[in-house]
């Protein structure tokens, strides 16, 4: 089996698994709870608090924990509208977000809110000038995504940030789910607010993600409770999942360190093998790009079936983002960068981890050329008889 | 491009004449000790100037911590390079543009102590200047009051550029005028105070006092929390946790209610004091400040005071509650003092403490009682606690989880 599907989730590895069990036999006391095993539990809340905070280059105090990436960016998205309403109505972000974001900014539509979607170019990236034009006095937020969950397209966070310093009353938020562990990113330096991060990207369990929200800065919680997480988000933490973030982080960090230039090499293998394969065209760009995601596609090909075929052939992609793929829908950011509805509607992702071998790369290209050419008479059958 | 040393400049120290050695050493020592988890570098304290050779260690987390270090009047990060021309000249652009320069004015300043090499200072200022003139948009030249001035040493085995100079703390360094004891509640003031004493020189011991179960481990916790936030600014930080409870039911079962608080407060003194005997203290420190609450009035702190003749530092006496936060916000304990566990001063407030307690009162309640003997026990029994800069103490415990 060949898994080319890390960016919709990663397998957990397995000393993170062991983590999560002995903590969960270990420390299941509530944290809050007064007796010794709350405070037990409750130390290696914030000792694995501690150790993500320093592995991000940020203070203790800045991480909040979340159930995950679609709850992070529900809470700052929503949290910044609510807390900050009396400042304006208007929110920037751009037309290749993933889904929790977009549509939390549709939701805000509703509630009076204008949203403007910055467009990007046939390289995915936003146009800064088109930014600056896009501010205004009641913007109060400005969202964008750190690495496309669909192409891997990295958008210049720290110019942005840059950009924005001046502007006091305006926040920044980075979605930088996909980001982690694979394109560094200093939320201090940037000049970022608020940054969203999800366990199960790198090696974690699934249900945990953390939030970080600037010394200083509150927002209005998404869940009323009992105050957790410095009253910004209710619910009794998810200690064993939180323990074994750290650990994953931890890890993934260090196979950064240890294997990103291997992880390079198998990207850049797959995109100059999908080029020489007729009829494909790859849709992720040269430059500004993640390590980890290549994504093609393959003009009068149904992207679902080839990815069923591609199974059959022991290969597991995705088409576009796992979030979408259930509904019949064309990639949004094939679509918004230019590339035509016949790409948007084919494209299938593949998406790596440090784990992946050149081998299996090679092994990836067979299967991708084999299973085009076998559906190629029930795809084109019609056309070319 | 890489800085590979930092250069610190000694604060007050200069003015010390023949102290000097004396504190050169105490503040070498506690820069070894605050950077003690960086196993490569080498610190090197020279009459003028301490350096830190890096070899390779992270400057922005060593920086982030000189910052705090008191002793310190200001220091900068220096990049190392070989003398051809071509790469010092790289090497400023590279430095220039780290620190936007772009839009700001600046000035080159050569110092040539190796005088074979084939420019002499105002040929390299010149050369240098130019080069980062015609790279670097809207830069300009300003030799009375530039924004960024580039340093360039030139020695026969490297040239030395530095430009950044960040702040330092100030003050003198930790150790460098004897010991104190600190009586340390898990509050807002007493860290403050720790930390003001330590600015000054004074080698700061914490005292807390711990009532189980009256008070939880979590505030016990909270005390150990604090006292690892100052072990950062002394590199290391020595905590007497004193068992109190056995004391404090009896000063309950004896004393009225509103005289209660000022004896335990007595007590409290007393025992502090004796510890200070014992590890070789000179002074006092507490939190205290006027007119805050109930016992915190000048009455009190007569009374209170009565009971030794060491001297007594209250650093916050003269300062307003904002301007305490603020320096708690800074320290970072801010968010640790105001965990909501209940400490020893808390839970047994009275309903009405007396304002203006008496000596005579306070000493009438005390003929009564034979405290003594509790005060050596709680002394004999004190739990002595070293906590280190960059130590945490879960470590061990937590490692093969995280």
């Amino acid at each position: 089996m060949i898994y080319f599907d890390n960016s919709a989730t990663t397998k957990p590895k397995n000393e993170v698994l062991d983590t999560f069990i002995k903590v969960s036999e270990r420390f299941f006391a509530n944290p809050s709870s007064v007796h010794s095993l709350g405070l037990e539990a409750e130390k290696l809340l914030e000792q694995s608090r501690n150790q993500i905070a320093s592995l991000l280059k940020v203070n203790t105090g800045e991480i909040i924990f979340t159930s995950g990436g679609t709850e992070s960016n529900n809470f700052v998205i929503k949290g910044v509208a609510s807390t900050y309403r009396h400042r304006g109505n208007h929110i920037i972000t751009t037309e290749i977000e993933h889904p929790s974001v977009a549509n939390a900014c549709e939701d805000l539509k509703r509630h009076g809110f204008e949203v403007t979607y910055l467009p990007v170019d046939r390289s995915g990236q936003i146009n800064l000038d088109d930014l600056k034009r896009a501010i205004r006095d009641e913007t109060i937020l400005v969202s964008v995504i750190h690495v496309n969950n669909e192409l891997g397209v990295v958008q210049p966070v720290e110019e942005i940030g840059k950009l924005l310093k001046p502007y006091s009353k305006i926040f920044f938020h980075v979605d930088h789910v996909q980001g982690v562990t694979k394109v560094p990113l200093d939320f201090h330096e940037a000049n970022v607010d608020f940054a969203s991060v999800s366990s199960h990207k790198f090696h974690g369990v699934k249900g945990t993600g953390a939030v970080f929200v600037r010394k200083g800065l509150r927002l209005e919680p998404l869940l009323s409770g009992g105050g957790q997480e410095q009253n910004m988000r209710s619910g009794t933490e998810n200690v064993p999942g939180i323990a074994a973030m750290a650990k994953a982080l931890r890890l993934g960090m260090e196979a950064y360190k240890k294997n990103i230039s291997n992880l390079k090499a198998v990207r850049d293998f797959l995109i100059k093998e999908l080029r020489t394969i007729d009829g494909v065209f790859v849709n992720t760009p040269d430059e500004q790009i993640a390590p980890h995601i290549v994504n093609f596609s393959v003009p009068g090909y149904k992207a679902e079936v080839l990815v069923h075929e591609m199974e059959e052939r022991g290969l597991y992609a995705s088409t576009t983002s796992a979030c979408s793929s259930k509904r019949d829908e064309p990639s949004k950011t094939v679509l918004a960068m230019g590339l035509g509805n016949e790409r948007a509607t084919s494209s299938i992702r593949l998406s790596l981890s440090f784990e992946n071998t050149m081998e299996e790369a090679k092994e990836a290209v067979k299967i991708i050329k084999a299973s085009i050419e076998n559906l190629k008479p029930v795809m084109r059958g019609s056309y070319d008889v | 491009m890489m800085y590979d040393q930092i250069l610190v400049r000694y604060g007050e120290l200069s003015l010390k004449g023949r102290n000097r050695r004396f504190f050169i050493d105490k503040l070498q020592e506690n820069v070894q000790h605050i950077l003690r988890d960086f196993k490569n570098i080498k610190v090197r304290a020279a009459r003028a100037h301490m350096y830190i050779d890096l070899n390779g260690e992270d400057p922005d987390e060593i920086c982030d911590r000189l910052k705090g270090i008191f002793g310190i009047q200001s220091f900068s990060p220096v990049m190392t390079v070989s003398r051809e021309i071509e790469t010092v000249k790289e090497a400023s652009l590279a430095l220039l543009q780290k620190l936007e320069a772009e839009g700001k004015t600046f000035k080159v300043a050569t110092k040539r102590a190796d005088k074979k090499y084939p420019y002499n200072s105002d040929e390299i200022n010149r050369l240098l200047g130019t080069h980062l003139l015609k790279n670097i948009p809207g830069l300009k030249v300003d030799v009375k009051k530039p924004e960024l001035e580039l340093k360039v040493e030139v020695r026969s085995e490297a040239v030395y550029l530095t430009c950044e100079v960040i702040k330092g703390a100030g003050g003198l360094p930790v150790g460098s005028s004897g010991k104190a004891m600190l009586m340390l509640s898990g509050g807002i003031d007493s860290p403050v105070a720790g930390y003001l004493s330590m600015k000054r020189g004074l080698s700061v011991e914490g005292v807390h006092f711990y009532s189980p179960p009256y008070t939880s481990e979590r505030s016990k916790q909270k005390v150990i929390d604090l006292a690892k936030k100052l072990a950062e600014v002394s590199g290391r930080f020595t905590l007497h946790i004193v068992p109190f409870t056995e004391l404090q039911e009896y000063i309950y079962e004896k004393v009225p209610e509103s005289y209660a608080m000022t004896i335990m407060r007595r007590m409290m003194l007393r025992i502090t004091d004796e510890i200070r005997k014992k590890h070789g203290g000179l002074a006092v420190v507490t939190g205290e400040s006027l007119g805050q609450v109930a016992s915190q009035t000048i009455e009190s702190m007569y009374t209170i005071n009565e009971v030794t003749n060491t001297p007594v530092l209250r650093p916050l006496v003269a300062m307003d509650k904002s301007e305490i936060i603020q320096i708690a916000e800074k320290i970072d304990t801010l968010e640790i003092s105001n965990r909501p566990y209940e400490d020893c001063c808390t839970i047994f407030t009275p309903r009405n403490p007396k304002t203006k307690p008496k000596r005579e009162k306070a000493r009438q309640f005390e003929s009564y009682m034979d405290y003594e003997e509790y005060i050596t026990r709680a002394v004999e029994n004190v739990e002595t606690l070293q906590i280190y800069a960059g130590m945490d103490q879960e470590q061990d415990e937590f490692a093969d989880l995280l």
